[in-house]
């Protein structure tokens, strides 16, 4: 274990900076987000949640995967003699496309919490999976992510439903794990690319026992089992529920309120559907992917009109997908209790919400028998 | 399988038109090329490909031509929206994007093999199973008897009229049985839609049933085959939903714990049974 005064953190963030890009929470027109860290940025990593989760590191809100370039070409008139198959105009459209470089040079995300260290384990699942996408392949290779204890975790906090520990960042797949205790920040690695990075900081930081962040785990530890929302129970969802929860009436009253806005999908580690589109510009054509919601009407409206035409089909989709689809593919939940739909929802609805109205409906079913 | 390096899959390939055939009032046949004039990849069929106009949009289509061709692609497009007016009025020469081959296929080396197969399709449907035909005949020891229900609206929007008569209704044990919905000038075959025909023809149940058209046919002729004493796990059919990226991450096209594009298009109707109502 070593430590590093706060006060000079920010020699530390330099010496980061300097071979590397560095993403922490920064403080801009008083909401804090990740960001590149630049000088005179107003790093916040006293802030518990960042407004959006850090996944923009890895599968950033938009990025362009290549660049298209039409030429209308006259054909070759000697080519075209004889020739049967060409038709009346001799213009012809001729393309090349220029992918963009995947990321190849090493970045830290600094000050990610376990919750969104476990986001970005489900991220995994879905790009990793074959077909490999290999721009956030590549994203994954070069990402160093510091994960940091969450100081004092608030009533929106329910990560350890989902097998979070927020107290010991050194059990997140993170590669170096980090807690801020007394002015102190304590710094542990526990990766190669850790280890490696701890290296290169290595003058700046000094020796330190475990005891500080001992004392701070069993800190936050106590403060986890006073918040509300961490008694939740996950029975009856998971692998093979489909049916069961599909088929339940609750949808049709607990959707009632969304107003389809899609906040809770961007704010949200784990959310992962995304639009492919074409931007044109002076100089070609640029196809892009961003971010995209299943919350919108339109997100899977087809000439036909199908499919998950009304609100209700859209919500049940998005908690069913999260807390059923996703665990039968991949064997884990897409929800690590960070709390942010439960902070950002303009109605108040979320998955601790629609989690409750399920257990009540059992109470209830079991009241009545 | 793809070659454009190491980034794979969202990164399209360029396809060159190299023949375009005008099979109906709105359907036209592309024929597809790489530009050094090879095939653009290997496929099964049932597969689909993204087949894109930069600057307009890109779609997901069934590839029509079986992998048997060993010379070029094929897809059959039906004029029905932006995406396919402007597909439409290109040219030979011209230049598309293509990304795949997307999805699972037909089981054709699997469970069709030895089996007797009864094709059913109904409009633009036939292109996903003329694949599947075409892979049959030109394998034709490895499949029994071959029936062939098509219909469409009327004579004029049969798909794949010429080789079908030239080359389906002369292949050894192959009945193609068509229909149209309506009476029309010059057309002494049979009237009807396609679901009542097939009562009409009453097949047995010793064959395995694909299925391909519009939902409601497929509806139809689902209820029609179950009534004949067909069960699900005999019943092949494609599904059909919004696609962005082909290969299972985007969300679009997912029900259940499946995505159609990588999971699909190809589903039996036992399969469909267990996903959730929404498709």
């Amino acid at each position: 274990m070593y430590k590093i005064s706060l006060d000079n953190i920010n020699s530390l963030f330099a010496a980061i900076a300097e071979s590397k890009e560095l993403f922490l929470p920064v403080k801009k027109a008083g909401q804090a987000n990740y960001a590149n860290w630049t000088e005179d940025c107003e790093v916040a990593l006293d802030s518990l949640k960042t407004v959006k989760s850090p996944k923009d590191a890895f599968f950033p809100q938009f990025e362009t995967l290549y660049k298209v370039n039409r030429k209308i070409i006259p054909t070759d008139a000697s080519e075209e003699e004889g020739s049967e198959t060409l038709v009346e105009t001799k213009l012809r459209t001729k393309l090349e496309i220029t992918p963009t470089e995947l990321k190849d040079k090493d970045f830290v995300v600094f000050g990610m919490k376990s919750c969104d260290v476990k986001g970005i384990e489900a991220l995994d699942k879905v790009f990793l999976t074959d077909p490999v996408d290999n721009f956030y392949k590549a994203r994954r290779e070069h990402g160093i992510i510091v994960a940091l204890a969450c100081h004092e975790p608030e009533e929106s906090c329910f990560c350890t439903v989902f097998g979070v520990d927020p107290a010991d960042p050194s059990k997140a797949k993170a590669d170096v794990a980090t807690w801020i205790v007394d002015g102190e920040l304590y710094w542990k690695a526990i990766s190669e690319k850790g280890e490696e990075l701890t290296k290169s900081v290595a003058s700046l930081l000094s020796d330190a026992a475990d005891d500080a962040a001992d004392a701070e785990i069993s800190n936050i530890t106590n403060i986890m089992t006073k918040l509300p929302n961490t008694k939740l129970s996950l029975e009856g969802w998971g692998e093979g529920k489909t049916d069961e929860k599909f088929n339940s009436e609750v949808w049709n009253e607990l959707y009632k309120p969304c107003l389809g806005c899609g906040t809770c999908t961007f704010v949200c580690p784990t959310c992962q559907c995304y639009d492919i589109k074409d931007y044109s510009t002076k100089d070609g054509i640029q196809r892009y992917r961003c971010w995209d919601s299943c919350m919108y009407s339109d997100f899977t409206l087809m000439a036909g009109g199908q499919n998950r035409t009304s609100q209700v089909q859209r919500f049940r989709q998005r908690f069913m997908h999260k807390l059923v689809y996703f665990p039968d593919r991949y064997g884990m939940y897409s929800c690590v209790g960070c709390g942010r739909c439960v902070d950002k929802c303009p109605q108040s609805l979320n998955v601790v919400k629609v989690i409750k109205a399920f257990e009540n409906e059992k109470k209830e079913a079991g009241a009545n028998v | 399988m793809c070659n454009c390096g190491s980034h794979d899959s969202l990164v399209p390939q360029i396809g060159i038109i190299t023949g375009i055939t005008q099979e109906t009032p709105d359907v036209k046949t592309f024929k597809v090329n790489a530009p050094d004039g090879g095939k653009l990849f290997e496929h099964m069929p049932g597969q689909c490909a993204m087949v894109c106009i930069p600057g307009v949009s890109e779609g997901m289509f069934s590839i029509t031509s079986s992998p048997t061709n060993k010379e070029y692609q094929e897809f059959s497009i039906k004029k029905c929206g932006i995406l396919t007016e402007q597909l439409h009025s290109l040219q030979v020469g011209d230049e598309v994007t293509v990304r795949g081959p997307y999805g699972n296929n037909f089981p054709v080396e699997t469970e069709f093999k030895g089996k007797n197969l009864l094709f059913i399709a109904g409009g633009i449907g036939l292109a996903p199973l003329r694949s599947v035909i075409n892979y049959c005949l030109d394998n034709r020891e490895n499949y029994g008897r071959i029936d062939i229900l098509y219909g469409s609206r009327s004579a004029d929007d049969l798909v794949k009229l010429q080789e079908i008569q030239d080359v389906w209704m002369k292949a050894p044990n192959v009945n193609v049985y068509l229909t149209i919905d309506r009476e029309q000038e010059g057309w002494d075959g049979h009237v009807g839609f396609v679901p009542t025909y097939l009562k009409e023809i009453g097949f047995s149940t010793d064959c395995i049933g694909i299925v391909c058209g519009p939902p409601i046919m497929i509806k139809f002729v689902l209820q029609g085959l179950k009534e004949m004493g067909f069960t699900d796990e005999q019943i092949y059919t494609t599904l059909e939903l919004r696609m962005k990226c082909g290969i299972g991450k985007c969300g679009r096209c997912n029900i259940g714990s499946k995505f159609v594009c990588k999971d699909g298009p190809v589903f039996r109707f036992d399969q469909i049974d267990e996903l959730p109502n929404e498709y």
